[in-house]
């Protein structure tokens, strides 16, 4: 779940503007990408690296970066399970539940990780990012000791912004996504973190919607690192979607004040808002 | 999206589940003619639940009776929806009531059969007495009639309804449903089973391969209305404070941050994702609000380039020329561009920190 520098990166849909885009700074920053996949132009080669047309075709690779738009999710998953990589990230957003429940079932059975969908992929400053963060941008991302879990891009950025700002770097961003079903959780994410010896503390970025931060707060519970974390959506009125299709309060505590007392009695601080988690970083000792 | 009764039922029938035999109508005078066979019930057609605690479901015994329900439901409101057509369907000489379904469970991320012999109540209270079973799927195996004769196993029904089940699961399939449930599944006198009633939700995101066409809420405010046309995540609120924010977890965490410090935002808009380059129609949306005094910019881009957003900002800007004043917070992907941009054109410098962004535009709205 943490990217390394060796980690061999397939891209789906690399032929694509945004793939391309991703791509060719994912390749300057020093990832792993060994080729591309794109059924219609098998044997020819983009960005100077091969285009084949399934993974059977395909060289080697650890993690399979799906650039395909979400009705073509499913066919690109199992196609790429066949290859039995150790992870698959699906960006996209708006993928037919019914679908990503085929995704997980068989990725369950091939043994394989799937991240997303709706991430916005996964970032080891200093050493190789897979998805659509500004990984590239010093002022956003630099190596360092705090891991951050994040179900939004955007958010993600933000708070990697001011943890840099305040003199912080981080060891991994791991971007689970905003979506109803995510293959990783956070509680998957804050294990990895746990388990990852360059990693002293986590930033868990967590939304209202879903039971995800009460799962994350009973694995926080047992950590030995540190825990802080921001909940996004407690302005939000409820029966709404905020967004991401995880994001609306349904049934009882998938709203803020629930997610927040549980993260809180297992010992993180909850801040109330962004900027602060820094400070909140520093009380932990960090 | 919630679908109707009469639409639910349709899937039903299509997947061989016996449904009442009825009319959906949206006159008096026709639900006289269809009630013209014996006692119905009138049921007001709104994709909402709780319809018959709202007064939606009404018994008839002769077509007079059926014309007046039918006037007094259509062009009333139930759960905020208009009532355009009624379903008039025979009375079911029901022996047991019970409740059946298909949804998806979190916990597994994949399907599960649900089944109570208490139907027609609340399938919370069920649960809560323990008196709902449920059998998870595995979706790539399917729903086998050996499985759901398991799950009917000491409940007195016969294979009859391990059939409906199967069907009932293959409906859910076939119609991306994130629920398909009949509550209640009618028993009859010689043991036929018929679906009483029927509650469909497709995912919003299968709509598109589903041929439907999402449907706008009812209690949608006509710039909600003009975003869903727009394919913008857009909820009006009544506060003050215009948001304007790239990605859903940055927009929540903006308006959090509004009421954090004391104000209320006038909305909540996302223009990440791929709608980053709708940046102008989207504030346009924003700036015709009612109440609204000022406005907050926050741009973190990852995927979503803040100079193409800022580009838009400015243009629409320029275009509306507004008197309220904007505060704005720009970092990520594009941001040397679009600081300049926003500096150049409208001479307004960025704040650094979100968050002083924020306060200065709460500040600005009292």
């Amino acid at each position: 779940m943490i990217l390394r520098a060796e980690d061999r990166v397939a891209v789906w849909g690399i032929t694509g503007r945004q793939a391309s885009f991703w791509t060719e700074r994912m390749i300057a920053y020093g990832t792993c990408v060994v080729g591309g996949i794109n059924p219609a132009r098998p044997g020819t080669s983009h960005l100077g690296l091969p285009v084949w047309g399934r993974a059977a075709e395909a060289e080697r690779f650890d993690v399979a970066l799906l650039f395909v738009p979400p009705a073509a999710v499913r066919e690109a998953t199992l196609d790429a399970l066949s290859a039995r990589p150790r992870t698959v990230i699906i960006l996209a957003e708006h993928v037919p539940l019914h679908d990503m429940m085929i995704v997980h079932v068989a990725a369950r059975r091939a043994g394989v990780r799937i991240i997303g969908a709706n991430t916005a992929g996964l970032v080891t400053p200093g050493a190789a990012f897979a998805g659509i963060m500004p990984a590239f941008n010093d002022r956003i991302f630099r190596p360092g000791r705090v891991g951050v879990v994040s179900r939004s891009g955007s958010l993600g950025a933000l708070v990697c912004l001011n943890l840099v700002r305040a003199g912080y770097g981080q060891s991994a961003f791991i971007g689970v996504g905003g979506d109803t079903l995510p293959g990783t959780t956070s509680r998957d994410a804050l294990e990895a973190l746990e388990a990852d010896p360059r990693t002293a503390a986590a930033v868990l970025l967590g939304e209202i919607g879903g039971g995800m931060e009460q799962e994350a707060a009973a694995f926080v519970r047992g950590m030995s690192k540190p825990v802080v974390a921001f909940i996004a959506g407690a302005a939000a009125p409820p029966g709404k979607r905020m967004g991401h299709a995880g994001a609306i309060i349904g049934a009882a505590g998938e709203g803020y004040a629930a997610k927040r007392q549980a993260l809180e009695a297992a010992g993180a601080i909850v801040v109330a808002t962004p900027g602060e988690l820094p400070a909140a970083l520093h009380d932990k000792g960090i | 999206m919630n679908l109707t009764e009469h639409e639910g039922k349709a899937v039903l029938a299509a997947a061989g589940i016996a449904v009442p035999r009825g009319r959906v109508v949206t006159s008096a005078g026709e639900t006289a003619d269809a009630a013209s066979a014996g006692p119905v019930v009138v049921k007001a057609q709104v994709p909402t639940g709780k319809r018959g605690k709202a007064g939606g479901v009404r018994f008839a015994a002769t077509p007079a009776e059926a014309a007046a329900a039918a006037s007094a439901l259509l062009g009333s409101s139930i759960g905020g929806h208009p009532v355009r057509a009624v379903l008039v369907e025979q009375r079911l000489p029901i022996v047991r009531e019970l409740y059946v379904a298909v949804t998806i469970d979190p916990a597994t991320k994949g399907p599960v059969v649900l089944l109570s012999a208490e139907g027609g109540i609340d399938v919370e209270d069920a649960a809560a007495r323990g008196a709902l079973r449920r059998l998870s799927i595995d979706i790539l195996d399917g729903f086998s009639i050996a499985q759901a004769t398991g799950l009917i196993a000491g409940l007195d029904l016969d294979a009859r309804a391990a059939e409906v089940l199967v069907r009932l699961y293959d409906a859910w399939r076939r119609s991306d449903a994130e629920l398909l449930e009949i509550n209640p599944l009618a028993v009859l006198p010689d043991g036929a089973l018929v679906a009483a009633d029927a509650k469909l939700v497709v995912d919003d995101a299968s709509l598109g391969r589903q041929s439907l066409k999402p449907a706008i809420s009812p209690h949608a405010t006509p710039a909600e209305t003009r975003a869903a046309a727009l394919g913008l995540n857009f909820h009006q609120l009544d506060g003050t404070v215009g948001v304007l924010a790239n990605g859903a977890g940055l927009t929540m965490a903006t308006l959090d941050m509004v009421r954090h410090f004391g104000g209320a935002a006038a909305n909540f808009l996302e223009i990440g994702g791929d709608a980053y380059t709708q940046a102008k129609p989207a504030l346009e949306l924003v700036l015709a609000l009612p109440g609204i005094r000022s406005l907050v910019v926050n741009f973190c881009g990852a995927y979503a380039r803040t100079d193409v957003m800022a580009g838009g900002v400015v243009e629409a800007w320029r275009a509306l020329s507004p008197t309220i004043p904007v505060f704005f917070s720009i970092h990520g992907t594009g941001e040397d561009e679009a600081v300049a941009l926003v500096r150049e054109q409208l001479g307004i410098e960025p704040f650094d920190r979100a968050e002083d962004a924020v306060k200065a535009a709460v500040e600005a709205a009292r």
